[in-house]
């Protein structure tokens, strides 16, 4: 039997970004913070952009956040994606700053997506590695 | 308008004519084929030829692999390569280079077989390869390259009400000059376009969706294709076949993520001024705006980026045909029928050069009465995410 085609998973071993994706294991979304001056950093990478003695310390997130943009893609020629339209591919600001490019699950139908809408983290579980989807926010 | 400085111009232009060569050709084949074509359009030949400028899609390094696969021997090597603006950078380095006597003749090429790779570059496509650090944190979501664009134009419309039937406007307008110009006709035939016809914003926006709130017919082609661009001197340019075009002013930025952006605008908001402060116009002067042209809502941003209306009022400005060629109340749009219905192998900059000069001499199938002043502005990359642009303001010999 033919293997079922998946998600495309990151590269665990990209120098920059190694430390947050072994992160999401455990459910922590990371990211960048320098100790010397204060810029929040994302994505992650190895030096400050804000100043050139940076010194970065990661935080975690408390996964909270809102919708910037999203589009519903009804056409995609990827193995995976291709059986997952209509899906949802949105931009969500989490309330510490990051800005980042994830999936909204757990609607009825993606029309009920809209900018603005207030969003948790809902962690998709891989092998060695979890995918920040994020889910309307439930009180 | 102020005088400009006339130190460069384009000289020579061809455009290849088929954009699909079913797998028959290589990009490098069509580029030297161009390349050709356009050193014989300038009345000159490959020794005339002193500078090379190379995006790098038809060779890895292809600074040396260029100059040996064309025979020729430059002085100036330039292999910027940020996507399909490149084109725009290529034509600023050169002019800059000329200016400093550093080059008399610069040869600007490209050239991609998309459509016969089956590149999925419009619709569906996933966009550029390649893991970078940013590129890692994303490919997880499966964000289409329609669906990268369509988020930019969610939020314009979320910010500022722009409809999909104002984005259609740019569509419509394309298309009514691609069905003037049979090397676009022929194209559509080629790629089988089902309805070769002139379109309406019912039409549009009719069409299916392929990432809310973007529909098909404001998705580009992809096609097979290619160009070549040469640029000269003002003391060469005087002794060519065609009358010069002179490129007076220009500017290049780039954007990409920050926290907290702004994803309603584009780099042009950075390129667009510094091009025209050199060149000494306003946009309300243009004749002809050549606007990369991927997806209907890029063109919106731009318009509104470089100035041709306030941030946000696109939508509305462009309604009722005012970018066509035949109407006034602004530049005539993609005159050779863009990306959306022309032709589209990737990398669309050098097209934006060829049809801007062929406007100055009068040589376009959507020509404008008079057209004196053109600008080219190439965005490479994504709108939605990182991106480059490139802004050339040309002048016809005539002004």
């Amino acid at each position: 039997m033919s293997k079922l085609p998946t998600r495309p998973l990151p590269n665990l071993s990209e120098p920059d970004t190694a430390a947050f994706w072994r992160a999401t294991a455990e459910h922590e979304f990371r990211f960048q913070q320098c100790e010397n001056c204060g810029t929040v950093v994302w994505h992650p990478r190895r030096h400050c952009t804000g100043c050139v003695d940076g010194s970065l310390v990661w935080q975690v997130s408390a996964g909270q956040g809102a919708i910037y943009s999203f589009s519903i893609v009804r056409q995609s020629y990827h193995p995976f994606f291709r059986n997952q339209v209509p899906y949802v591919v949105a931009l969500v600001d989490l309330d510490e700053g990051p800005r980042f490019l994830t999936n909204v699950v757990g609607i009825d139908t993606p029309e009920a997506v809209h900018i603005g809408q207030r969003v948790m983290l809902a962690w998709e579980d891989h092998d060695d590695v979890s995918m920040p989807l994020v889910r309307p926010l439930t009180e | 308008m102020t005088a400009q400085a006339r130190d460069a111009a384009i000289v020579g232009i061809h455009e290849f004519h088929s954009r699909n060569v079913d797998g028959e050709l290589s990009s490098l084949q069509i580029k030297a084929e161009c390349a050709a074509r356009a050193l014989a359009d300038a009345g000159l030949s490959w020794s005339d030829v002193d500078a090379i400028y190379d995006a790098s899609e038809g060779a890895p390094m292809s600074g040396l692999t260029i100059s040996e696969y064309f025979g020729i021997e430059p002085r100036l090597v330039d292999t910027t390569a940020v996507g399909g603006s490149s084109y725009e950078f290529h034509a600023a380095h050169a002019r800059e280079a000329i200016r400093a006597g550093k080059a008399r003749v610069a040869l600007l090429t490209y050239g991609s077989t998309a459509h016969s790779n089956a590149l999925a570059i419009g619709v569906g496509g996933r966009g550029f390869g390649g893991v970078t650090p940013a590129e890692n944190m994303e490919s997880f979501a499966g964000q289409t390259l329609v669906a990268n664009y369509a988020m930019a134009a969610r939020r314009h419309m979320h910010e500022y009400g722009t409809t999909s039937e104002q984005l259609a406007e740019i569509s419509v307008a394309t298309r009514y000059h691609a069905m003037r110009n049979p090397a676009a006709v022929e194209a559509m035939e080629e790629l089988e376009f089902i309805d070769i016809r002139e379109t309406t914003v019912d039409d549009v926006v009719n069409s299916r969706m392929i990432a809310d709130p973007l529909h098909l017919l404001e998705c580009c082609m992809i096609s097979d294709g290619g160009g070549a661009v040469v640029i000269a001197s003002a003391e060469v340019a005087r002794n060519c076949k065609k009358p010069p075009v002179w490129i007076i002013g220009a500017g290049q930025a780039v954007k990409y993520p920050v926290i907290g952006g702004d994803l309603t605008s584009s780099a042009a908001i950075d390129s667009g001024p510094v091009a025209f402060a050199e060149a000494g116009v306003s946009p309300a002067e243009i004749d002809v705006a050549m606007i990369y042209d991927s997806f209907s809502i890029t063109v919106l941003t731009i318009l509104e980026d470089l100035g041709f209306c306030a941030k946000g009022e696109g939508g509305a400005w462009v309604e009722g045909g005012r970018l066509r060629f035949d109407q006034s109340g602004g530049p005539a749009l993609n005159t050779d029928g863009g990306g959306l219905s022309s032709n589209h192998p990737g990398m669309r900059g050098i097209f934006l050069l060829i049809e801007a000069a062929r406007q100055l001499r009068g040589e376009s199938t959507a020509q404008v009465a008079a057209a004196k002043l053109a600008l080219a502005h190439g965005n490479g990359g994504m709108l939605g995410s990182r991106h480059s642009a490139g802004t050339v303001i040309l002048a016809g010999d005539r002004t």
